[in-house]
């Protein structure tokens, strides 16, 4: 059975989005986005000098150089930043760069007319995967989809297999040291897996949109769910639904079918990052401005509690206080009475206003914050 | 030399790699030391759309439109990694991962966009990748000067402000300087950087052209003026290096080589730099360790002499080893050839016995007068 050219590049797509988001989740998790991207782009001069050596350019060889580059990376990435002479952030500008840059050149000097390609390593040809084939369980599958199906089973075996270990060294790398867990060891782990998918990824979506569905699924997932086990799940759906609608949106218009891949894991991104229920940017901001009020609250629960029975409490415990006396704009003097009326804490006497019992429980315990326990 | 300068391409070229290693090296010194490496990767990526949003809204390759368009994206880009790092809690790293790549994804969806319906003139666009710095013309060279210059100029006016918010904002705030306006400038000011290197040296390897030089420079002063005005001399011997290297032959491409030739006065200035480093530390590090090695020996044999009232005592060269748990003759050989020690002989044993001299006697009653 032969897919149709439409068929093998989605399912060259899906296979990218899903191989992508278990390691992303952790690379997400543990904040090493950066460095992710650093390692996708110095895999490079890996699978160049392996060609070089070899003659190789698909199968294991490439791989295997791909990968050794890339712990090459975050090993060098580690000694510029342990000889304290330079800020981590700076060791990652400064190694992946020359990196990459050694690789362009190679192709350029030696490689030109070869498979390898300086644009395509960079943007990808997902657009071209169906033209070479490869038979796979009687299936004639695009030859770029049969390593993403390899690294795509590896990642979710290996997750699978060290989902707690992954979680406690994301999470707590001191306790999970102490615990005999080596989360050094699983770094490294998770950054020759990253590498090994780059490579399977280069031939489809290029180094960059690679790292695209690495980061931006996993963080979409993470400002949605606490939960890394639904953030996962959440991840694979949302990549796929970009690889999917990516595809049609990309045909449709006659651009980059990778690029437009890429772009269609902003829109969930975007979305949640404003409209999340808890951690998104709009809910962050109604919880900062409800907070603020609150305190605007107890402020005034104070003042009107150390003035209460004094001789200037006619004068103190009233709204033009608030506005002449605390200085506070008189829309915020007006929304801050509502707000204690609504909770019960004030009432009003004529012009003043006094504390009710529950506004003096409050205002005592700021005063004093042993009773309230 | 001469020969060179004689070739106009090249000068152009040079002219060029000059503007750029000035511009990156002063504004990226700036970049590492608040931390903003990796900012640089991002709006040189994010610099992608805007070119191609320039290429469009002009009509054609007009250098001040792509840049316009650059600076544009590359400033949403960095507005967008501040909102989605001080608003939730997604860290740093990762919205400089997310927006690099969502922009950079935009970017080639729209140079797609351009290629489809642009015709031959897009081919300019892709160069923008890896940069193409035979490219380069002289009216490219006027817009990149006149942006370089503008930016430094700007920066130096500021001079003040911008040093007192790199290295303590907090007091820089307590001043009542306008911290965030001069931070979001010095970003804007990354940008600017990006964009005179586009041509020179591409999107992707712009970064190392910020980075590089910075750290170069950082190795060898403690200064912010000198380190920034070093960073340019370093951006610029990268850049110059780089083009002329890249004249030799087929195939050698400007942008990587400049990148390489950064990142190759980066790496000598981390081995070299006299009291920084690597190497300064390796050697300070093997004479203060040969210096306690030579004090702890000659404590031991002060402590024999005392343990057997007898200040001349000498102590079998085993019997050194042994206190010290490890082998001692090589520390031996160095007190001798310094006078501090010498050997003797104590008939009948056959073994070599060593015992202070006078100066030895000295320096441990100078150090050791405490015990």
């Amino acid at each position: 059975m032969t897919l149709s050219p439409d068929a093998a590049i989605l399912l060259t797509g899906v296979l990218v989005a899903v191989a992508a988001a278990p390691l992303g989740l952790f690379l997400v998790l543990r904040g090493a986005a950066m460095l992710t991207d650093a390692v996708s782009h110095a895999v490079l001069p890996g699978i160049v000098l392996v060609w070089l050596a070899t003659g190789a350019v698909s199968g294991l060889l490439p791989m295997f150089g791909a990968v050794a580059a890339g712990l090459a990376t975050v090993a060098l990435v580690a000694l510029a930043e342990r000889s304290r002479l330079m800020a981590g952030d700076a060791a990652v500008g400064l190694v992946f760069p020359a990196l990459f840059a050694l690789g362009v050149l190679l192709v350029n000097l030696y490689a030109r007319d070869v498979h390898i390609d300086a644009d395509a390593v960079l943007l990808g040809e997902i657009g071209l995967v169906w033209l070479e084939t490869r038979s796979l369980f009687g299936l004639d599958l695009p030859a770029a989809a049969v390593p993403l199906i390899a690294v795509a089973a590896v990642n979710f075996a290996v997750v699978g297999l060290l989902w707690k270990e992954l979680k406690l060294s994301s999470f707590d790398p001191v306790l999970a040291a102490a615990m005999g867990f080596r989360p050094g060891l699983l770094h490294l782990l998770l950054f020759a897996l990253t590498a090994a998918t780059a490579v399977a990824a280069f031939d489809a979506v290029g180094v960059i949109l690679f790292v695209a569905f690495v980061a931006v699924p996993p963080a979409t997932a993470l400002l949605l769910t606490d939960r890394p086990g639904r953030a996962l799940g959440l991840a694979v759906v949302l990549a796929v639904v970009a690889a999917v609608a990516g595809q049609a949106i990309a045909v449709g218009w006659n651009i980059s079918i990778g690029g437009m891949m890429a772009v269609a894991t902003g829109l969930p991104f975007l979305l949640a990052l404003l409209a999340a229920p808890r951690n998104g940017v709009l809910a962050r901001l109604a919880r900062r401005r409800q907070e603020r009020l609150d305190h605007d609250c107890r402020a005034l629960a104070a003042h009107l509690l150390s003035h209460r029975g004094a001789p200037d409490e006619a004068e103190e415990n009233t709204a033009r206080a608030l506005r002449e006396h605390l200085r506070w704009p008189p829309a915020r003097a007006e929304r801050v009475i509502l707000r204690a009326l609504d909770r019960g804490l004030i009432r009003r006497e004529g012009a003043r206003l006094e504390l009710t019992e529950k506004g003096m429980a409050e205002a005592g315990a700021l005063f004093d914050p042993t009773r309230r326990g | 030399m001469t020969i060179w300068l004689a070739d106009p391409t090249l000068r152009t070229v040079l002219a060029g790699a000059a503007i750029l290693g000035v511009t990156a090296g002063v504004l990226g010194s700036f970049a590492v030391l608040r931390r903003q490496s990796l900012m640089g990767d991002v709006l040189a990526h994010a610099a992608l759309p805007g070119l191609c949003i320039g290429f469009l809204a002009a009509g054609a390759r007009a250098p001040s439109a792509l840049m316009a368009g650059a600076f544009l994206t590359g400033g949403l880009a960095a507005g967008a990694v501040a909102v989605i790092g001080r608003l939730t809690r997604l860290r740093t790293d990762v919205a400089l991962a997310v927006v690099l790549s969502l922009f950079f994804a935009a970017g080639v969806v729209l140079l797609t966009f351009v290629q489809t319906r642009g015709g031959g003139a897009q081919a300019g666009l892709t160069a923008f990748l890896f940069g193409q710095a035979a490219a380069i013309l002289r009216a490219d060279l006027w817009v990149m000067g006149t942006v370089a210059a503008v930016s430094l100029g700007l920066l130096a006016a500021f001079w003040k402000e911008a040093e007192a918010a790199v290295f303590d904002p907090d007091h820089a705030r307590v001043q009542g300087l306008p911290v965030a306006m001069v931070e979001v400038g010095l970003t804007l000011m990354v940008a600017v950087a990006v964009v005179v290197g586009l041509q020179m040296v591409g999107v992707v390897l712009m970064t190392a052209m910020l980075v590089a030089p910075a750290v170069a420079a950082r190795q060898w002063v403690n200064r912010l003026a000198p380190m920034v005005l070093l960073a340019a001399a370093c951006g610029v011997m990268a850049g110059s290096v780089g083009a002329v290297l890249s004249t030799l032959g087929r195939g050698l491409s400007t942008g990587p080589l400049i990148v390489l030739s950064a990142t190759l006065i980066a790496v000598l200035s981390l081995l070299f730099a006299p009291g920084r480093g690597v190497l300064w530390r390796a050697l300070r590090d093997r004479a203060l360790r040969r210096r306690l090695e030579g004090r702890r020996v000659l404590a031991t044999l002060a402590a024999l002499g005392r343990a057997h009232d007898d200040p001349g005592y000498a102590a079998e060269a085993g019997m050194i080893d042994t206190a010290h748990g490890t082998a001692t003759a090589r520390v031996l050989a160095r007190l001798t050839e310094a006078g501090l020690v010498r050997r003797v002989s104590r008939p009948p044993k056959t073994t070599p016995h060593w015992e202070l001299t006078e100066a030895g006697h000295r320096v441990v009653g100078r150090s050791g007068e405490r015990e």
